[in-house]
C-alpha cells in the first residue's frame, strides 16, 4: 500500500492504495464520489471520464497513484456549491440528453472540456469528439443538442436522424 | 490485475534506476499497457510512470530544422502543438482513438510497444525518423523488429523523436470502426529529393515501407503515379475484417488518397 493525495474538487483528498488501484476506484470506494461510472472497464464507453489538470481522461485507465499532486474534477463538482447546474448540465436537461442517465457523467465530463477548448463547436465537431462515450441508450441526438444549446447555439438545424 | 508498486519519477536519471529493477517496466501513457495489465497479460514487479518526466515532453524545432518531439508528448500536445509545423504528423495523432486517450497515450509508449496496427510507425518509417534513447539514436528503419518487438534494449527508454519535415503529407486510415485502429494506415510524405510510404495495420510482419510506390512518386507524386501498381496479398494479415486481398487492396487505395490529400 502507499499514500496518494491530491486535490479532488477542489478539496484536498488522500488515502492509502495499491499500486494497481484504478484512479475510478480510488474515487469511488475511498472518496464514495459515486458520479463517475464504471460502464466497460476497458476505456471504451467513457462513463468514467474526469478532469485531470484540467484534461479530459478515463478514470478506469490511469493509477490513482498516476494523479498524486494532481487537480482532479468529477461530476460532482461540476455545479455550483449551491446546487447551481453548469451550463452543460442544464441543457441536458432541458433537451432531454438522457435517458437511463448511466453514460451521462461521462457525456458531461467530455462536453465540458470540449466547450473548455472549442465555445462554439460545429455539430459534426461534437460529435468527433465524443467519439469515446458511448451511449447504450443510442440517446446520442439529444446529447449532441445538449451540447449546441450548452454552447449557446442554434439547435433547430440539427437533422433528426 | 496482479500486485504491483508504482513508481513516479520527475527525472530522466531515476526513471533508468529503477528500471533496473528485476520485473520493472515502464508505464508511459497506459492506453495500452492498463487494459493489458488488466488482462493480466503482464506481471511486472514494478510500473515506473514516466508521466512526471518534463524533459522528455514537448515539441521543438532543432537548429537543422528537423522537429524534435519529446517522447513523453501526448498525441493530444502532438496535434495542437505541430500543426503549424508538421501538419501531417499533427493529423495523424489527432484521429488516434479518442480525445480522452489522446490526453493520456504518448508517441514514445506507441513506438516502444510497436503494435503492428499503431499509426506513429507509418510516419516514423515514411519519414525516415529518428529515434532517440536515453543511450543512442536508432534510424526508423532499424528500429521496428517485426509485431511488438522494437530494437529497444531491457531498460531502454525513448527520450525524443526526430523528424525531417516533409514539403507535403498525409495520413490516411481505414478504421475498424469498434477499435478504431486502422485496418490498414498509410503516411505519404513528400521531399525534395523522395518520396515516403509507411504502411500499417496490414502486414503480418508489421509495420512497413511501400519500396515500389515510393520509385514512383519520387518522380511523379501524384495519385495516379501508382495507378499500374499493386501490392502482393502473401503476408497481409487475415482476420474476421478482412482478408489479405483486401488489405492488400487498401493499402493501394490509402497511399492514393493519402498522396491525393497531401498534395
Amino acid at each position: 500500500m502507499a499514500q496518494v493525495s491530491m486535490s479532488v474538487n477542489g478539496q484536498p483528498a488522500e488515502g492509502e492504495v495499491e499500486g494497481r488501484t484504478l484512479l475510478v476506484d480510488f474515487l469511488r470506494n475511498s472518496l464514495e464520489l459515486t458520479g463517475t461510472h464504471v460502464g466497460c472497464d476497458t476505456s471504451q464507453c467513457g462513463a468514467c471520464v474526469v478532469h485531470v489538470n484540467g484534461a479530459a481522461v478515463k478514470a478506469c485507465t490511469m493509477f490513482a497513484l498516476e494523479a498524486e499532486g494532481a487537480e482532479v474534477t468529477t461530476i460532482e463538482g461540476i455545479a455550483a456549491p449551491d446546487g447551481t447546474l453548469s451550463a452543460v448540465q442544464q441543457a441536458f436537461q432541458e433537451h432531454h440528453g438522457l435517458q437511463c442517465g448511466f453514460c451521462t457523467p461521462g457525456m458531461v465530463m467530455s462536453a465540458t472540456a470540449l466547450l473548455k477548448d472549442n465555445p462554439r463547436p460545429t455539430e459534426a465537431e461534437i460529435r468527433e469528439y465524443l467519439q469515446g462515450n458511448i451511449c447504450r441508450c443510442t440517446g446520442y441526438h439529444n446529447i449532441v443538442k445538449a451540447v449546441m444549446a450548452a454552447s449557446g447555439q442554434d439547435v433547430g438545424a440539427i437533422a433528426a436522424e | 490485475m496482479y500486485a504491483f508498486e508504482i513508481e513516479k519519477p520527475t527525472t530522466l536519471a531515476d526513471a533508468l534506476a529503477a528500471l533496473k529493477e528485476e520485473d520493472a517496466q515502464a508505464l508511459a501513457g497506459g492506453q495500452t499497457l492498463i487494459p493489458s495489465l488488466k488482462a493480466r497479460l503482464a506481471m511486472p514487479s514494478k510500473l515506473v510512470s514516466l508521466a512526471g518526466i518534463e524533459e522528455i515532453k514537448g515539441i521543438c524545432t532543432a537548429d537543422d530544422g528537423r522537429l524534435c518531439i519529446g517522447g513523453g508528448t501526448t498525441h493530444g500536445a502532438i496535434a495542437r502543438e505541430a500543426a503549424d509545423r508538421f501538419p501531417g504528423l499533427a493529423g495523424l495523432a489527432a484521429k488516434i482513438g479518442d480525445p480522452a486517450v489522446r490526453n493520456r497515450g504518448t508517441i514514445g509508449g506507441s513506438l516502444a510497444n510497436n503494435d503492428p496496427s499503431a499509426c506513429y510507425p507509418s510516419a516514423a518509417l515514411a519519414c525516415g525518423a529518428t529515434i532517440v534513447t536515453d543511450r543512442r539514436e536508432i534510424a526508423a528503419g532499424e528500429f521496428f523488429l517485426g509485431l511488438f518487438e522494437t530494437a529497444l534494449e531491457e531498460g531502454e527508454l525513448i527520450t525524443e523523436v526526430r523528424f525531417e519535415v516533409p514539403e507535403a503529407s498525409n495520413y490516411q486510415k481505414f478504421e475498424q470502426p469498434a477499435s478504431r485502429f486502422p485496418l490498414v494506415g498509410v503516411f505519404v510524405a513528400r521531399y525534395a529529393d523522395r518520396g515516403g510510404v509507411g504502411v500499417t495495420g496490414a502486414s503480418e510482419g508489421g509495420v512497413f515501407r511501400w519500396n515500389e510506390a515510393e520509385e514512383a512518386l519520387a518522380s511523379n507524386w501524384s495519385a495516379d503515379a501508382l495507378e499500374g501498381l499493386s501490392v502482393p496479398a502473401d503476408g497481409m494479415i487475415e482476420d474476421l475484417h478482412g482478408t489479405p486481398e483486401y488489405r492488400a487492396h487498401l493499402v493501394k487505395v490509402m497511399t492514393q488518397r493519402a498522396v491525393a490529400a497531401a498534395g
